[in-house]
């Protein structure tokens, strides 16, 4: 067993260590100056000095993030059951959902803070906005697919639909939601840098995204790289826990993957 | 009121079928001038057929001939565009078993055979207890606790039987169900069903493509042809019950299936003229 869980570390592991070492090799005999690319150990270097700075501000990321992915799951759900629910209501207001997904954030953004004003409430609406659609698009397919032989059965039984809706459309829908989940998990970090670069007040030193603008006037660019490292590791952490999630609900409820 | 067969030998039973069983909980049936189309072909056109109560009906035909059209229209589950559907009184006590077993696989197989009464309001501990008598009888008493991912399809299939016989049904309408399974489970469940018919003497509408099959359950197998066009064949099969393995090569048993392949040979001369290349599966 453990000789397998070696295999399945050790090849991007090593691929790693290679790469690293090939640039630094490389970089130490270009003739390129470390604002433009920095060697790896400069990085690895900045990412010991910056330690404290980095984690930081990596946490308060991570708390706008996980807090805009928490509404939209709360909202995405809502919305998804409500459209559901009617079709006309589905006609007439998922083209709002789309809307969500096809806004160019980065464009909105400073009207949010207009709205909102600078600071981690406008963050958290970036983020949520930046990963909602996933969620409202995934829950509803999955609420409109159930089995028809099973809707038939609840039918025949003489269910009503709020009794459909939260003893099979729900659950039944379950694995679409965890596809949605997965999918807005990620965005919901990229929602909540793009945010602070727009929308941080610099409160206790700002976020990540605040971090690599700051790092970027300030011509550190090795920090620069150290940031970025560190909100992909974010991005790493939130898809593992999210798929670690879904593991467990499926396990629990005895559900397959849905295949992608 | 079970027959007992001479073992090897499938004798004809002394009274014909539909009343020697049903020990008055089957409910009547009457099919009257039903149609329905979808689009401009019609399914069933003008169809009329009587089922006595407590009556094992077969409704055997080619693939898209309105077989499960004719069920649904019978549970309520469709609309015909004419004719009546009459059920006995009670009739809405029916049940439905479909094509594939359609388990919620996020319950227990305890749970999921309880459904039917959860949604008619039934209380907890008392569908929990029947749910629990109705797994016994399928020989399942034992899986009580495990979820569908975890059966086999035979054993799939027998949870929705019990699921469909919870509700003490007086109707039940069965679409194809073992359709999907081998011919070693097939078999073994249809002598499962022919049990639970006896016990409980429901009305049983029992759709299928197989002749053996319909021959092996039925009282009464009604051939229908294809598109709509009726009734080829209502042939009653008087073989004794319960039947068993050794009924089933008996020279009785190929006799009637005989005669209904003899019936098919029309209609399948009829779908080769008609251009239209179908399989009928025999």
């Amino acid at each position: 067993m453990k000789g397998f869980r070696d295999a399945v570390w050790l090849p991007p592991l090593l691929s790693f260590l290679g790469l690293t070492l090939a640039l630094e090799v490389w970089l130490w005999f270009a003739d390129i100056p470390s604002y433009l690319l920095p060697r790896p150990a400069e990085v690895f270097t900045a990412l010991y000095t910056e330690g404290a700075d980095l984690t930081r501000a990596i946490l308060r990321t991570s708390l706008a993030a996980s807090t805009g992915l928490l509404v939209s799951v709360i909202i995405g759900v809502a919305a998804a059951i409500g459209l559901s629910i009617n079709d006309w209501l589905r006609r007439a207001f998922y083209p709002y959902a789309v809307f969500f997904q096809t806004v160019p954030i980065i464009a909105i953004a400073p009207l949010l803070v207009i709205w909102l004003g600078y600071g981690l409430k406008t963050i958290i609406a970036v983020s949520f906005i930046v990963s909602v659609f996933p969620i409202i698009a995934n829950t509803l397919s999955g609420l409109l697919s159930t089995d028809p032989a099973l809707r038939d059965l609840f039918r025949l039984h003489r269910a009503g639909t709020l009794t459909t809706l939260v003893k099979l459309r729900i659950p039944a829908a379950l694995p679409q939601f965890l596809t949605g989940l997965r999918i807005a998990s990620g965005l919901a970090v990229i929602g909540a840098i793009v945010g602070e670069f727009v929308a941080d007040d610099y409160r206790g030193g700002g976020g990540i995204g605040t971090v690599v603008m700051v790092a970027i006037k300030e011509l550190n660019t090795p920090k620069v790289f150290a940031a970025v490292f560190m909100a992909a590791l974010l991005g790493l952490v939130f898809f593992a826990l999210v798929n670690l999630l879904g593991r467990l609900t499926r396990r629990h409820w005895h559900i397959a993957e849905t295949r992608e | 009121m079970k027959n007992v067969a001479n073992p090897g030998e499938c004798s004809r039973s002394p009274i014909p079928s539909p009343a020697a069983v049903g020990a008055g909980n089957g409910v009547a049936v009457s099919l009257r001038g039903l149609g329905r189309r979808f689009g401009p072909t019609p399914v069933i056109a003008g169809l009329d057929l009587e089922i006595p109560a407590g009556q094992f009906l077969a409704l055997l035909g080619p693939s898209g001939c309105g077989k499960t059209t004719v069920l649904r229209l019978i549970a309520g589950l469709d609309v015909p565009d004419q004719g009546r559907i009459g059920l006995g009184e009670d009739g809405r006590a029916l049940a439905y078993v479909f094509q594939d077993p359609c388990l919620l696989p996020w319950r227990r197989v305890l749970d999921n055979v309880a459904l039917p009464l959860e949604l008619e309001g039934v209380p907890k501990a008392e569908r929990l207890s029947r749910a629990h008598d109705l797994l016994d009888t399928v020989g399942l008493g034992e899986a009580l606790d495990l979820y569908p991912d975890q059966l086999s399809g035979g054993m799939r299939m027998r949870v929705s039987l019990a699921r469909a016989l919870v509700t003490r049904p007086r109707l039940l309408l069965l679409d194809e169900p073992f359709a999907a399974l081998d011919e070693f489970t097939r078999q073994y469940l249809d002598e499962h069903l022919q049990g639970l018919f006896l016990d409980h003497g429901m009305t049983v509408v029992f759709v299928t493509h197989s002749m053996a099959e319909a021959v092996f359950l039925a009282d009464r197998v009604v051939m229908l042809a294809p598109r709509g066009a009726g009734v080829i064949l209502d042939h009653p099969v008087d073989l004794s019950r319960p039947r068993d393995g050794p009924c089933r090569v008996s020279t009785a048993f190929l006799a009637h299936i005989q005669r209904l392949s003899a019936a098919l040979i029309p209609s399948q001369e009829a779908l080769a003229g008609s251009g239209r290349a179908r399989i009928i599966e025999v």
